[in-house]
């Protein structure tokens, strides 16, 4: 089986994105199934039910959504292999920006927005630039020069990332994403063994735990305090 | 776009110093940020002194792809190679040809394939897409690298439904726009886009206008001579141009006269009529490759009239004229767009 690694911020279309590439790919009678895991609450797994595209849903609760992942995407490759799915898509949700789910060999898709500012690619971190293919969203209702601007700030937050423009609504490269990510991602027999892409935040500390009370009496563990610079408002008069 | 060789050169790049490598690679500031590096603070040190050498190579490389620098040679015609429709019937027409400054006129209901036929352009099909098309460049098969490319694509989209959506004015969006293409003589380029996008629109707009303070016609216009003038994809594809007080005419010759292809969908008759050629899409192929007959060319004048007239009567209505026959004989005598050049009120 194949597998590939969705990432994005929230809203972006990940999951109009996976959705139709997978309908593509079920038109050419590749058989592809879907682990979406998030935060809180999703109801994405019914849209893609809907399609009659094989759904499992993880919702990371009380822990960290990176974590979560982690500990369970080889659950998720068992399932893929046992169903006999040809592709399987990892579609995460609720990452925080520090974080990729991106795993070394495994094809790893970033989708970004047109519409989240110019200044996202560079802020969204490993998600995008330790991406093999950056899909661009919501094209079609942003100027030619936006899209264009903010192409080239893609493509210099990630230079080897292959960008795909994906209409998420009318499905629209979602033909050549299939095709893109069929030739890409190769078969794997197992996921055990191999690694992120990018080491998850190392946090160990109170609030981890479950701690809610503010206060320094209250951390324990892992924990850094930012630099404030005071004395501005005098400074300035 | 800088000249120098853009095969990087590997010994160059790791004992040129920063302040040199951003004198040649612009773009390198953007990835030295990225990196935590002030480039004042390091100017007289290299890359390697920086333990940034090989990814900054990478950057260079991707981004030298990116710009489209090493594939300087311009398009001057696609050619689209029959295909099927969605039956698997094989499209009439052999091959399909359209060279710099023409326009093709795109007709058909929604879900016929119009957007299929776009698609198959901008992924340069290759008998790899449910069509079975293939499209060349330049009367042969296109460097398939640029598929994925990121930048230049080949083909840049106008539709009724784009917005502008930066919280900026109209100069600094096409600095942004200019700075992102590393175009030449910015500010002379950008002063030229407004330019002509004033004199499409009914109503002027200046640099320090907010981009999204703009009238329906003014960003059309906008987005119409940026296209046309800044970006650099050689094929345009409009879905309709809505009848906004822009002049649409004049919209096509800006956009012609840049030497663009231009393939447009619409069912206005003048924009229709207008076109080099006109493909009748049905059932997921081209049904039909139209020239324009004779009769329709004598129909377009007609059409063309009209649409000045109307163009007229707007404008006279937006002065606060009365309006009446005096208002188009008037026009008919001068025959211009008196409003557009210079600029609102008068």
């Amino acid at each position: 089986m194949r597998l590939v690694t969705v990432s994005g911020p929230p809203s972006c279309g990940k999951t109009a994105v996976v959705l139709k590439t997978a309908m593509e790919l079920r038109s050419r009678d590749i058989q592809a199934g879907v682990i979406k895991f998030d935060c809180l609450a999703t109801d994405d797994d019914e849209r893609y039910r809907a399609a009659g595209i094989p759904v499992q849903k993880g919702l990371s609760g009380s822990l960290c959504p990176d974590h979560y992942f982690v500990s369970n995407i080889e659950t998720a490759f068992d399932w893929g292999v046992a169903d006999g799915f040809d592709l399987l898509f990892s579609e995460s949700a609720g990452l925080c920006n520090r974080c990729s789910p991106h795993i070394e060999g495994v094809t790893a898709v970033c989708v970004i927005d047109n519409l989240s500012g110019l200044s996202t690619p560079r802020k969204i971190g490993p998600m995008l630039k330790a991406a093999d293919i950056v899909v661009v969203t919501k094209g079609d209702i942003v100027s030619q020069a936006e899209r264009e601007v903010f192409a080239s700030r893609v493509r210099t937050a990630n230079p080897k990332a292959a960008v795909l423009q994906v209409n998420g609504l009318s499905g629209q490269g979602g033909y050549e994403l299939g095709r893109l990510l069929w030739e890409h991602a190769g078969e794997l027999d197992k996921i055990a063994g191999r690694r992120l892409r990018f080491p998850m935040p190392s946090a160990l500390c109170s609030y981890c735990l479950g701690e809610t009370r503010i206060g320094s009496e209250y951390q324990l563990g892992n924990v850094r305090s930012m630099s404030i610079e005071r004395g501005q408002a005098n400074a300035h008069g | 776009m800088h000249t120098a060789d853009l095969q990087t050169d590997t010994a160059a790049v790791k004992t040129a110093t920063v302040a040199e490598l951003v004198r040649e690679y612009p773009y390198l500031q953007e990835f030295l940020a990225g990196k935590g590096v002030v480039p004042a603070d390091c100017e007289e040190k290299t890359l390697s002194q920086l333990g940034l050498a090989e990814e900054a190579m990478e950057f260079i490389d991707g981004m030298a792809e990116f710009l489209g620098e090493d594939k300087s040679e311009r398009i001057t015609s696609i050619s689209i190679q029959a295909g099927t429709d969605k039956d698997g019937a094989g499209e009439p027409f052999g091959e399909l040809q359209v060279s710099a400054g023409e326009i093709v006129c795109i007709v058909g209901p929604t879900g016929s394939g119009k957007s299929r036929l776009l698609a198959d352009i901008e992924w340069m099909a290759q008998a790899d897409t449910p069509t079975s098309r293939r499209v060349l460049v330049n009367e042969s098969e296109p460097d398939l690298s640029r598929r994925f490319g990121g930048g230049p694509s080949i083909v840049a989209q106008l539709s009724q439904n784009m917005n502008f959506v930066m919280d900026v004015s109209v100069s600094e969006f096409l600095a942004l726009h200019a700075e992102s293409r590393f175009t030449p003589n910015a500010e002379e380029v950008c002063r030229r886009v407004i330019e002509t996008a004033n004199e499409l629109a009914g109503e002027s707009f200046s640099g320090e206008t907010q981009l999204t303070a703009l009238s329906g016609g003014q960003a059309r216009s906008l987005m119409i001579a940026d296209t046309a003038i800044l970006s650099s994809s050689p094929v345009v594809l409009i879905d309709e141009i809505e009848n906004a007080g822009i002049d649409r005419l004049a919209a096509l010759e800006v956009l012609t006269g840049e030497e663009k292809i231009v393939l447009m969908a619409t069912h206005d008759p003048m924009l229709a009529l207008k076109a080099d050629k006109r493909l009748v899409i049905e059932n997921g192929g081209i049904r039909e490759v139209l020239e324009s007959s004779a009769e329709e060319r004598v129909l377009l004048e007609e059409l063309v009239r009209l649409d000045r007239q109307q163009t007229t009567l707007r404008s006279a209505l937006r002065r606060g004229e009365r309006v009446g026959p005096h208002t188009i004989h008037a026009h008919n005598a001068t025959n211009n767009f008196e409003y557009n050049s210079t600029g609102g009120m008068q």
